[in-house]
């Protein structure tokens, strides 16, 4: 059967099980969007600027599972993935973008919008593909998918010139994918498990740091039963919220920057770490010199390349945390360890962390607390990036699989509401609540008209304090208060929402706050509510850049110094 | 910091090569040399690779170039036993008068002249890094007018070639690079 090269995409986007493609045409993606209608499988949903493309796609991916699909014209539409296709690839979120490219006799030449968009994404994606020839596309489209979705997942670019799709070509679509150098270890090795179960039965103060490679490889119950078979207690990565539930006796809650003193503390007197499916980020591991001092490390990760890159490990696993879990949960004896996690449980009631202060003002905690309170907890939390982000990790207690969606690894302001609508596209049947700053919402608000023309029944809480809030925080704290170029005079956000077509609230006072979320949730399409909260609230607990977690500030001026650790002698590696 | 030698088996495909090169850029690593050339496999090539760097850098390094997809395998052969060879091209001025005497060490170093101009000769050398470098020294007198050299290229002693491969890949839809 001969297909243009358009309909081979589109072939291989169904045969690969893909229902929505987010995405903005434009002349070199002509062809394919063309032949989009001979696909009514294919929902296309048009956004208004190619970041909210790739950050809905990869929304989708998070909430789903699935490979998110983006699609982007030559050129400025290429470009215009670039934050969204790092964003996912530091997540390690599957993602497949394809971007339109001028026709193959202009490559080269500089013709009216080229750019050379494998080029600029090569250090950003797992791989990526210029497609000279229609007659290869079955099998890129195959390896595309089984590479983003596959091993440590990832976004994977097809660059599709313009005359490609045009092309006809005999379509044979390939049953596995060509790729003899890509081998993903999956099982992890015996011999290193066994020395971990040793290590994990032979610890007086285990802690386990989970992190988002548990959420992708779906190791909820294999966790579960490890952490309560061997008693260990369990902080989580930011990424790593929702694989454990929050509100379980040995779930100590998020550490690292903005993480709970607590677990904090914990880290930093314990004498094993279990790291699953996290690599250590600078913002999790705080001073990474000083990071677990006492603590023998054993890593389970599917990507080789993240063991040893920068906390040194006494037993690396590679491989996928689920089936390697399966395997060491046989080799554990159950165990008490009631001193260790009594000291844990004191080090909770002495050093609260989440506490929020009474009194009239309204406080951006107290808005995720009642949105946590109306929900049930049942809601996809999907946030921005900026002390909203943080807030919305500690005050909201995720006991549900895989609810919380956020830009952890690059940080990107905006990735809130794309994500959010993508999110609900792939989970219609969620609730799902945007929680976004003002500064964060304002970089892809346009999006707003998304929601409203593919009826994406988004809930968006902004809390709006008219200052780049996160940033306004070190400006106060380590820069003698000098708020430059912090201030916002963001806009009236219930106006705009009126003037994109969805009903909004303002809210100004603390007993206005569930109301508000309630008629949010009972509205059948989007909403949005302009939280106007206090304006120089400042997250805690911090961890001061530079510092280790142990030097947690919980609140200004009150600086945390957990108690001398006894019996901080390590078990030398070589007897195991 | 120490120098390390790392060979490469890599699918013949356009961007590998800048793909590798730019791993070791963003870590500011300087490559010392390259060499890449067709392997014993069909559309896989070889390629060498001498960089600067602390051990543990290196080690990262190695492994995120073992994650590119269009890389079959990399190994750190540092350590092992291995031949290493260098290809250079000198153009040394010479005159009447010390024509012969060039003639001579290059003749002890089983170097060849592959080219006699006027006031020129240029020699053909191989081996590795420290000949070339003897020879070069040596030629330092006379004049060198122009050197080439190809960088290191290595292969692991003995029957085993820590670089296995089972099937040759197919050629992808990419404009071929030669």
């Amino acid at each position: 059967m001969k297909l243009t090269g358009a309909q081979m995409i589109c072939e291989g986007l169904v045969r690969e099980g893909v229902e929505v493609i987010f995405g903005i045409l434009g002349g070199s993606l002509l062809p394919l969007y063309d032949v989009l209608p001979q696909y009514p499988q294919l929902r296309h949903i048009l956004v208004r600027h190619e970041q909210g493309a790739a950050h809905a796609a990869d929304g989708y991916a998070r909430a789903t599972g699935k490979v998110g699909v983006c699609l982007a014209t030559s050129g400025p539409g290429a470009t215009n993935l670039v934050t969204g296709i790092a964003n996912a690839c530091l997540d390690s979120v599957p993602m497949v973008a394809i971007t339109g490219q001028v026709a193959r006799p202009f490559i080269g030449k500089d013709a009216f919008q080229e750019v050379d968009i494998t080029g600029i994404t090569m250090p950003i994606t797992k791989h990526n593909y210029l497609v000279m020839d229609a007659a290869s596309l079955p099998e890129i489209v195959k390896e595309a998918f089984h590479l983003a979705r596959t091993g440590r997942p990832g976004p994977v670019l097809i660059d599709l010139p313009r005359d490609v799709q045009i092309d006809q070509a005999e379509f044979n679509y390939p049953s596995k994918p060509n790729l003899p150098s890509y081998k993903p270890i999956l099982k992890g090795h015996p011999a290193q498990i066994k020395k971990a179960a040793k290590l994990i039965n032979e610890a007086k103060k285990p802690v386990i740091i989970a992190g988002r490679g548990v959420i992708v490889s779906a190791a909820f119950a294999e966790l579960k039963e490890l952490v309560e078979q061997a008693q260990i207690p369990l902080v989580t990565t930011l990424l790593g919220i929702s694989c454990f539930p929050e509100s379980h006796v040995l779930s100590y809650g998020m550490l690292g920057m903005h993480g709970m003193a607590y677990a904090n503390m914990a880290v930093d007197a314990a004498d094993l770490i279990i790291a699953i499916g996290m690599r250590f980020d600078d913002r999790a591991t705080a001073k990474v010199s000083d990071f677990a001092p006492h603590a023998h490390v054993i890593h389970i990760d599917i990507d080789p390349a993240e063991i040893g890159k920068n906390v040194r490990v006494d037993v690396p696993i590679v491989g996928d945390v689920k089936a390697v879990l399966k395997e060491l949960n046989k080799l554990i004896v159950a165990t008490k360890r009631i001193d260790w996690i009594r000291q844990l449980d004191d080090w909770r009631r002495e050093h609260p962390s989440l506490v929020i202060r009474d009194g009239e003002s309204l406080l951006p905690q107290y808005v995720i607390r009642q949105i946590y309170e109306v929900t049930g907890g049942e809601a996809i939390i999907v946030t921005g990036v900026g002390q909203h982000q943080m807030w919305a990790a500690q005050h909201y207690w995720y006991d549900k699989p895989n609810t919380f969606i956020s830009s952890g690894g690059l940080g990107t302001m905006g990735f809130g509401l794309p994500a959010a609508i993508g999110a609900k596209v792939g989970c219609p049947n969620d609730t799902v609540w945007c929680i976004d700053g003002d500064g964060s919402l304002q970089m892809t608000i346009q999006e707003l008209a998304t929601a409203v023309q593919e009826k994406v029944a988004v809930k968006i809480a902004v809390l709006r304090n008219n200052y780049l809030g996160m940033v306004r925080q070190w400006q106060e704290m380590f820069y003698g208060k000098r708020y430059v170029a912090t201030p916002l005079s963001s806009p009236d956000f219930v106006k705009v929402a009126e003037a994109y077509g969805l009903p909004g609230l303002r809210v100004e006072r603390r007993e206005e706050v569930a109301p508000a979320i309630q008629q949010a949730m009972a509205e059948p399409g989007p909403f949005l509510i302009d939280f106007i909260v206090e304006p120089e609230e400042n997250v805690y607990p911090m961890v001061p850049p530079g510092a280790s977690l142990a030097e947690v500030l919980e609140e200004p001026n009150k600086k945390t110094k957990p108690k001398a650790v006894k019996d901080s002698a390590k078990l030398p590696v070589s007897n195991i | 910091m120490p120098k390390h030698t790392i060979i490469a088996l890599v699918e013949d495909k356009p961007g590998v090569l800048n793909h590798m090169a730019s791993l070791f850029r963003r870590r500011g690593f300087n490559i010392e040399s390259i060499a890449v050339g067709h392997s014993e496999v069909p559309h896989l090539s070889r390629m060498t690779l001498v960089v600067n760097g602390a051990n543990t850098m290196v080690e990262q390094v190695r492994k995120q170039l073992d994650k590119v997809v269009d890389v079959v395998k990399v190994s750190d052969i540092t350590s092992e036993k291995v031949i290493t060879r260098e290809l250079a091209l000198i153009k040394v001025k010479a005159t009447s008068s010390t024509r012969s005497e060039i003639m001579q060490i290059v003749d002890i170093f089983r170097a060849n002249i592959v080219d006699v101009a006027a006031d020129s000769v240029t020699v053909e050398v191989t081996g590795d890094e420290n000949k070339i470098d003897s020879l070069l020294n040596l030629l330092r007198g006379f004049g060198i007018r122009e050197l080439s050299r190809t960088g290191r290229i290595a292969l692991t002693r003995g029957e085993t070639s820590p670089l296995p491969v089972k099937k040759p890949p197919k050629a992808k839809g990419q404009t071929p690079t030669k």
